[in-house]
């Protein structure tokens, strides 16, 4: 459904396969989960435990790495290899591993504040350098962790502990950034849309270089209902655009909107459905205006008109692919390295 | 043709000195190179400024490059320059405060200009009053005579001018009886494709060489006959270099794939140009956003089974604590090169200093132990490297390997080892499950060896060893979360005693020949040289004085104690205020003697040998 081009999962190449049949139980570790009734977290991981058997990777293979807040506790509750690392690191420490070890699959789980805020220079440069991974940033518009502050993506005027008085910062939207990063595959979903949030991964984990998928998720106890707005069954069809490449781009209960491109700005506005100028999704395309533009579309306080569905996907090698390269070039043109020649080297001289 | 006398010497510390662009470390290097394969022992000495281009003909702008050859072997660049080869007024002032009466000044005059005088406070011209009168004194039109004999080339003014260091560098080597082939060779390299720059340079080469054997103005050249060394091949290494090849050999050793996660930091940037050039060896240089990423790619590298690598200097230090922290916890291997230089802050970026062994002891936060090792010499940074690397590998621990601005870019003859007396490194990946658990075996990634202590190291890819280890205190073997606090106390014990007990350090060696001495001199790192050459004069002045160095400053070797406690004093000079000296009063309940200097330089040999006769003496 959100696959934009049926590439195959180049995403994947590389990584040992498995005809053992797995379940989603394969991908569950003996540790009790330990997030708070209701967490919208549960959501996903029962969404990627799910999801992976269908991958049929050799469970060795894949790795999960973290950084600190409520969601960096998911690599404990998968059984693959997993690193829960330290705030906002794990982008860094993924590219490390990623780069080295071209089979293996490596997944990337951050929060808004672990991604956006105190490794905010990780990201964008993980981005930026398309290293082969796969980033699932929870975004729950809050610190949940650490007990109720407000993080990089809160509304401002936001009241929290930190904020008595209101938040003064304006948030960063997770996709505007990442595409303003150079990404070539950005996509939003929504933690209780369990078919949409499948699909997403499912094209997220296909893509070759760095998969950024932003998620939606509720923390019910710090900031409950942020997202109801686009979970209300009533509301949702009129502030929802689903994006899906090769459609126009209409939205509403009875598919009654558009969006079309306003002609003296460039930029989009909401249209009637019928308007021929609504426009056609393309997250193939290279130039990335017109995913940005979409991006732009949602109110960054109610989050009102928000898209969701895989924004941008284009091919460009991938970090790990071309440092291999360069290593293969440079063994083919000089020969494999020859220790005591090195030591020797050009200038050197016999005693005796 | 005037007649030329060859005068033979034991010993000569020349030092050239100009504008940063004047190509100063380019000539020393190419000088050091010839003398290394002449066969004379050196230690060479660069100092330059933080900036790259600072104003010309200013004081700050005054870049050098000293040079200490003999014929027997020595251990320092020199305390001072026999020779001091000035190119303009700035170079001239600044450093003539180091030149001994009766020294030999060769000077550039071109650029003795009013105007360039008063640039750097000179209101006379030193040449023309009394200030050089102590001096044996070259004056030379060095830029006219180099203009001149690069006129066939019709260069523009500031080109031909630009040759006047190889014109310098030909007469130096004359006066010293150093071959030019290997400069003119160089030359035809690195100017491949610039034919007139490379012909312009030769010819100032050869006729800077041909100017000494001609002109009257010198008379005497000079012969420091080739040291004797033991038998083998040799090359002349920098520190930093040493410490490249010391990573590339290491990965060899422990077929692991080198992995270097950095970020440009003076004066550590030399070993990431220098690894990024030997991808053939398998070798991926990941140039990262910052510090705190190169650290982070490089123990994901761990993770994966690399041998994980991050080079920096003391602020990159600072800011990697956190992931050096995490690597403590994760019990992975990883080794931080720290090439120190002067701090606090961004402090002399391009000077050496050793103040960052407590913050590399101490600097994060909880109990943290991660071994330390010290390289002594620019050589020794190679066989240092390998033992860190031996370290990390056998106890999957993060180590600190220490180098500082002197060893990174001073230069010595190394005898080449070969490659087969190195030491193997066994990684000993996981394989297997380890542990009976209910009903079936499991793996458990923190059941420890029993001797070293070390948890096995399963990387991904390997079925059925799948676990997850993270910054969170982890149970005692399973390695599962655990708040217990009896366990916490548990493992932070096993920690330090993995550390504690690493093998291998071998035992404070202490040289005291006449087995006489009272005063032990205990230093550590880039020290060892000064120290030793102050240890010899004052043994030569006839005092008893024992000498040792730590290679190993976290463990410290078993015997340290009892060592320090069989001398009636011990003197410890280090280039900090007092940092391993608070570290044995600490630990050994000794009251050694610091003698501390931060100055951004090595110590003198002479200044060191006054305080050694001065504590031998209060004995």
């Amino acid at each position: 459904m959100t696959a934009p081009v049926e590439l195959g999962r180049p995403g994947l190449a590389g990584v040992p396969t498995t005809d053992v049949k797995q379940t989603k139980k394969d991908f569950t570790s003996d540790q009790e989960v330990r997030w708070c009734p209701g967490c919208g977290d549960y959501a996903v991981l029962a969404a990627v435990q799910g999801f992976l058997p269908d991958l049929g990777l050799a469970r060795e293979n894949i790795v999960f790495v973290s950084g600190i807040g409520c969601s960096s506790r998911f690599p404990y509750y998968m059984d693959t290899y997993g690193i829960h690392s330290i705030h906002g690191r794990a982008p860094a420490i993924a590219t490390g591993l990623a780069a080295s070890r071209p089979d293996l699959s490596v997944w990337v789980i951050t929060g808004d504040g672990d991604a956006l805020s105190i490794g905010g220079n990780h990201l964008i440069h993980a981005l930026r350098r398309n290293v082969n991974l796969t980033i699932l940033l929870f975004n729950n518009r809050i610190y949940g962790l650490t007990k109720g502050q407000y993080s990089p993506t809160s509304e401002q005027g936001k009241v929290t502990k930190s904020t008595p008085m209101g938040s003064l910062e304006a948030p960063f939207n997770p996709v505007s950034l990442a595409l303003g990063a150079e990404a070539t595959f950005v996509a939003r979903t929504i933690d209780s849309d369990r078919k949409h949030l499948t699909s997403v991964l499912s094209a997220a984990a296909a893509h070759r270089g760095t998969s950024l998928v932003e998620i939606y998720q509720n923390c019910n106890i710090f900031n409950d209902g942020a997202f109801e707005i686009l979970k209300d069954r009533e509301s949702g069809d009129e502030v929802l655009i689903r994006l899906t490449h090769g459609e126009p781009v209409r939205f509403g209960a009875d598919a009654q909107l558009g969006v079309r491109r306003n002609p003296s700005t460039g930029s989009l506005e909401v249209c009637a459905s019928d308007d021929p100028g609504v426009i056609v999704h393309d997250a193939a395309a290279d130039d990335p205006t017109q995913a940005f533009a979409l991006s732009r579309l949602a109110d960054p306080g109610t989050l009102a008109r928000s898209p969701i569905g895989i924004f941008r996907q284009v091919e460009r090698p991938a970090y790990g692919d071309l440092m291999a390269e360069q290593l293969d070039e440079a063994t083919a043109k000089q020969g494999e390295g020859d220790l005591q020649a090195l030591l020797h080297g050009k200038d050197s001289w016999t005693v005796g | 043709m005037t007649v030329k006398h060859v005068r033979e010497l034991d010993r000569v510390v020349i030092r050239f000195a100009g504008d940063s662009g004047d190509g100063m470390q380019l000539t020393g290097d190419r000088f050091t190179a010839e003398t290394a394969s002449f066969g004379n022992d050196l230690s060479t000495l660069p100092n330059f400024p933080a900036e790259i281009r600072a104003p010309a003909g200013t004081l700050p702008g005054v870049s050098s490059f000293q040079l200490h050859f003999a014929n027997y072997d020595i251990l320092t660049p020199g305390d001072a320059p026999d020779v001091l080869v000035a190119m303009n007024p700035a170079a001239l002032k600044a450093n003539l405060p180091d030149v001994p009466k009766g020294a030999t000044i060769i000077v550039d005059t071109g650029d003795f200009t009013p105007r360039a005088l008063k640039k750097i406070g000179w209101t006379t011209n030193p040449l023309e009053d009394n200030t050089l009168s102590a001096y044996k004194v070259h004056a030379l039109d060095l830029s006219g005579i180099t203009m001149q004999a690069l006129a066939p080339f019709e260069l523009s003014r500031k080109d031909a001018s630009r040759s006047k260091n190889m014109f310098a560098l030909g007469l130096l080597s004359w006066m010293y009886g150093r071959s030019i082939d290997g400069t003119v060779t160089f030359l035809r390299e690195k100017f491949a494709t610039r034919e007139t720059i490379r012909d312009a340079n030769i010819a100032a080469l050869k006729a800077g060489w041909n100017y000494g054997e001609t002109t009257e103005d010198f008379a005497v050249s000079y012969q420091v006959k080739p040291a004797a060394m033991p038998a083998g091949t040799y090359r002349n290494i920098t520190g930093n270099l040493a410490l490249s090849y010391g990573l590339i050999a290491a990965a060899r050793q422990s077929g692991l794939p080198l992995f270097l996660g950095s970020y440009p930091i003076t004066p550590a940037s030399d070993i990431l140009h220098e690894l990024s050039k030997h991808k053939r060896f398998g070798v991926r240089t990941f140039q990262a956003e910052d510090e705190v990423a190169a650290i982070g790619a490089a123990l994901g590298a761990s993770f994966g089974g690399a041998l994980g690598v991050t080079t920096t200097s003391g602020p990159g230090v600072a800011l990697k604590g956190e992931t050096v922290g995490l690597a403590v916890s994760l019990e992975l291997p990883l080794v931080i090169v720290d090439v120190q230089r002067g701090g606090p802050s961004t402090g002399l970026p391009t000077k050496t200093e050793q103040a960052d062994l407590l913050q590399v002891l101490y600097g994060r936060n909880g109990e943290s132990p991660v071994p330390v090792v010290a390289a002594s010499s620019p050589s020794d940074c190679f066989h240092a490297a390998i033992e860190a690397v031996r370290i990390a590998v056998t106890y999957r621990t993060p180590v600190f390997l220490l180098s500082d601005g002197y060893l990174a870019n001073g230069s010595e003859p190394w005898h080449v080892p070969d490659v087969e007396s190195l030491p193997t490194i066994r990684p000993d990946f996981a394989t297997e499950l380890n542990h009976d658990g209910e009903g079936e075996r499991d793996f458990w990634p923190y059941l420890r060896d029993p001797e070293t202590l070390a948890r096995p190291w399963a990387v991904p890819g390997t079925p059925g060893l799948e676990h997850r280890i993270g910054g969170i205190e982890k149970l005692d073997g399973p390695g599962t979360i655990s708040y217990d606090p009896n366990n916490h106390d548990r493992m932070v014990r096993l920690r330090q005693a993995k550390v504690d007990g690493i093998a291998g350090v071998g035992e404070l060696e202490v040289e005291d020949p006449s087995g006489a001495a009272r005063l032990l001199v205990l230093g550590w790192g880039s020290t060892y040289g000064p120290i030793g050459a102050a240890v010899r004069r004052a043994r030569k002045a006839g005092h008893h004085v024992a000498q040792a160095h730590l290679r190993h400053l976290n463990p410290m070797p078993a015997n340290t104690g009892d060592v320090l406690r069989s001398y009636d004093r011990v003197l410890v000079p280090e280039m900090n205020l007092g940092q391993l000296a608070l570290l044995l009063r600490g630990k050994y309940l000794v009251d050694v003697v610091g003698y501390n200097q931060v100055r951004g330089l090595p110590f003198k040999a002479e200044e060191l040998a006054d305080v050694i006769m001065e504590e031998v003496g209060a004995l």
